[in-house]
């Protein structure tokens, strides 16, 4: 028989303000097993723990009963209290009278009923707990970093300086993600490409740093210090290992036309291509879809010119199986297709542009070789309209748009209508907004600068059309201060196009078990309180795959994220749960069911013989649970037709016993 | 607000099936209205007049009549308010004011124009009757 004893908190009013505390002390006091029974202000402060655990020792207690909060708030604590009291941890059980009773109550007769009902049940329960033992896991020291934009740059190379092994796994032939393509950065200014270009020749030289470029992660299994990864290193046609990244190859190359991704398709590449000068690695990449050699047999020329001898129109794909402890996702984003939105002409006009593809158009490694021209007939444009919040902020049930604010565009645009009126004076700009969001260190001053000292023509409202009309863009929209509407002829259109997580994110967390809100964002642990971690353990979050971000938030979240990382991977062991299924043996009838419903895989078969009465021994076929992969969700137990299946801690006995307890 | 004011603004919004209270004031309805300049009280005015309860003196403007109702507003509010139907709820409480309509299906033959959009005549209907 248990020794139980019952400790029912206050929460301060939070419970006693609707649940009577005292009748519910007194109330579970007769309850079998009971032999103490108390009520405290706030059982989880330094003295309502000291309460519990002088009361272990004085009635020599076996189990205990926190009425409180739900257990995700304060279970941790009260299992370290019986501990420090020299219990098992797994003795205690907590009736939640918070979220589940008081909060909801508004009555005091009906809340302290039900908080007694709760009490009885967890007390039913303690009854046939059993002290559980967690088991141990080992830690392969190595992380994976799915994504090479900055976020996942800056976590790698944070990880890496701690001394732990890094791969990257990035999707494009050369890291650098959006960062790469930019021009120049809000609100210092400073060109993107020279703070880039150093941190990914940093990477490329790291000793702990291996980059697999132009690769994918096809599977994920296992779990928290011990992932088995494959990654799918797709045939580039080249041999990285030789490839000098001389280029002959792409000046020979005769397909000329293939549509330039890098410059978002303003001017055109070769079927053989390096990204950008500064790719890493800088090595050459052969588009299957546009080479001749590759689709017909008949060319040949950069092998012929390669003097390395990289070429090799043989190659595979490639599948790499690697280990690793913790998993990084550093997804990122892009612009949303602007198909859907008529009214601003993007498919009807080259004129009118992503704010992406901008800035390509002033970058001086871009299209135009940073010359302001539009897209159209190259010519200077006069008259520059810049739009925010295309796509964003739209109502949930707008289908062409988001729900959420994307952050970053009002800095962008500041920043692009700034620099045109710096570089070419003579140029009118005018910025349509609906709010300015500018909250940032410096951020607003160089809003203001623009306005004030660029004398950027800032006008609240929004564009309602776009018409082509000859070489110009007639602009209709309001001007809501002046209580106007406004018709602009313009040379170009610049739309601030909301962002989206990239496509590959939604089947990524689907291979991580890792959870996602309605837009596709990864979710983190807490909203505030483990912003860098998601919810399944040892995947870390970094950069706006977890939500819209600018380079200095990316990058600390980058960083973060290393931390969460390295505080994991320095671990030699990983304590795991205790609460996990185990199957008996002679019940179990071999049928495969929950093998079936696993979702970790942590169920496998194997024959085990039996002795029987009459001195032989049988072979039967039993189920087996790998206690480092099991979650403890326990879908087998509800699949396991003979009953043999059971949840340590959640036992199908205990669970019956706390529903009898309840229905009494 | 009044309570006037506070009951003709509920009865709008059941009418027309529109919350104002959705619009975050960016004026795009006004910004691809075709009847801006025609109009004394724009889209995103009426909208933002609904929604203050300040109705009486919409009831009494041209404007309900110069809407075109072709809908363009409702088609790009990126917030999904549909200006143009609180519009039409408005014109529709004066118009059953009166207590009559301004137009039959047989007036409609006498009327029509070759030229005249299809559009044209669902919106006069839209406009002059109950």
């Amino acid at each position: 028989m248990q020794r139980i004893g019952v400790f029912v908190c206050w929460c301060g009013t939070n419970i006693a303000g609707t649940v009577d505390v005292a009748a519910v002390s007194e109330a579970l006091k007769s309850e079998p097993g009971v032999v103490f029974s108390t009520n405290y202000q706030y059982m989880c402060s330094q003295a309502g723990q000291d309460i519990i655990k002088d009361a272990v020792k004085e009635h020599n207690l076996t189990g205990i009963v926190v009425c409180s909060c739900s257990p995700r708030m304060h279970e941790a604590t009260f299992r370290k209290t019986a501990a420090a009291a020299g219990l098992n941890p797994y003795m205690v059980e907590i009736a939640n009278i918070r979220e589940q009773c008081s909060w909801v109550h508004k009555d005091m007769l009906t809340g302290t009923e039900k908080a007694i009902i709760l009490g009885k049940a967890a007390v039913a329960k303690v009854n046939l707990n059993t002290p559980l033992t967690p088991g141990e896991s080992p830690v392969t020291k190595r992380a994976l970093v799915i994504g090479g934009g900055i976020a996942g740059i800056q976590t790698a190379l944070d990880i890496a300086d701690a001394g732990f092994p890094v791969d990257i796994v990035e999707k494009n032939p050369t890291i650098g993600g959006k960062m790469a393509q930019l021009d120049k950065t809000f609100p210092t200014l400073d060109c993107a490409a020279c703070i880039l270009t150093p941190k990914m020749v940093d990477v490329a030289q790291h000793e702990n740093i291996r980059i697999f470029s132009y690769s994918e992660v096809e599977e994920i299994g296992g779990f928290v210090g011990n992932f088995d990864v494959k990654i799918k290193k797709k045939a580039r046609f080249v041999k990285e290992d030789i490839c000098t990244g001389c280029g002959a190859c792409v000046e020979k190359c005769p397909m000329k036309k293939i549509p330039n991704e890098f410059n978002l398709g303003m001017d055109n590449r070769r079927a053989v291509y390096i990204p950008f000068a500064q790719a890493v690695p800088k090595v050459a990449t052969i588009d299957p879809s546009a080479c001749n050699m590759l689709k017909s047999g008949k060319c040949g020329i950069c092998s012929k010119v390669c003097t390395a001898g990289a070429i090799d129109y043989k190659q595979k794909d490639e599948l790499i199986e690697e280990k690793y402890g913790a998993i990084v996702v550093a997804t990122g984003f892009n612009p949303i297709s602007m198909d859907k939105f008529d009214e601003f002409a993007y498919n009807q006009s080259r004129d009118v542009i992503t704010s992406l593809e901008f800035e390509r158009l002033t970058n001086a490694a871009g299209p135009t070789q940073g010359k302001l021209l539009r897209p159209s007939d190259l010519e200077h444009p006069h008259t520059i309209v810049f739009v925010q919040c295309v796509g964003s902020r739209c109502d949930a049930c707008a289908e062409k748009g988001k729900e959420y604010c994307s952050k970053i565009c009002c800095m962008y645009t500041a920043k692009h209508a700034m620099l045109v009126r710096d570089k070419y004076p003579d140029t009118e700009v005018y910025v349509f907004y609906i709010d300015v969001r500018t909250p940032g260190k410096n951020f607003d001053e160089f809003y203001r600068r623009a306005v004030e000292e660029y004398g950027v023509r800032y006008i609240k409202g929004m564009v309602g059309k776009i018409t082509p009309e000859g070489d110009k863009l007639k602009v209709q929209a309001s001007d809501l201060l002046a209580d106007k509407q406004l018709h602009i002829d313009a040379d170009l259109v610049v739309l601030a196009a909301a962002i989206e997580p990239d496509k590959t994110a939604r089947p990524l967390a689907t291979m991580l078990t890792a959870s996602m809100d309605t837009n596709d964002f990864f979710t983190e642990a807490h909203p505030k309180l483990r912003p860098v971690e998601s919810p399944t353990a040892g995947v870390f979050l970094s950069g706006t795959c977890q939500g819209p971000k600018d380079i200095p938030e990316t990058v600390s979240q980058a960083s973060a994220a290393a931390a969460k990382v390295i505080g994991l991977l320095v671990k030699d062991k990983l304590t795991g749960n205790p609460c996990i299924a185990s199957p008996n043996e002679l019940m179990c009838n071999g049928c495969s069911s929950c093998e079936r419903v696993c979702p970790y895989g942590a169920i496998t078969y194997i024959d085990k013989e039996f002795p029987q009465p009459d001195r032989t021994v049988a072979v039967r076929r039993v189920a087996q649970v790998n206690p480092a992969v099991c979650q403890g969700c326990g879908a087998c137990t509800v699949a396991c037709m003979s009953g043999a299946m059971d949840l340590r801690g959640f036992m199908s006995s205990q669970i019956i016993a706390e529903v009898d307890a309840i229905c009494k | 607000m009044h309570k006037d004011n506070e009951k003709m603004k509920s009865e709008i919004i059941r009418r027309s099936g529109v919350n104002p209270s959705k619009c975050m004031r960016c004026g795009k309805c006004s910004g691809t209205c075709p009847a801006y300049d025609e109009m004394e009280y724009h889209p995103h005015q009426f909208v933002y007049m609904v929604e203050s309860g300040d109705i009486e003196p919409l009831l009494s403007s041209e404007s309900l009549y110069k809407c075109l109702s072709c809908f363009a507003c409702v088609d790009r509010c990126p917030r999904g308010v549909e200006p143009a139907k609180l519009v039409e709820a408005v014109r529709l409480s004066v118009i059953r004011q009166q207590g009559a309509n301004h137009l039959t299906a047989n007036d409609i033959p006498e009327m029509l124009d070759p030229d005249l959009p299809q559009q044209a005549i669902v919106s006069a209907f839209r406009k002059y009757t109950k």
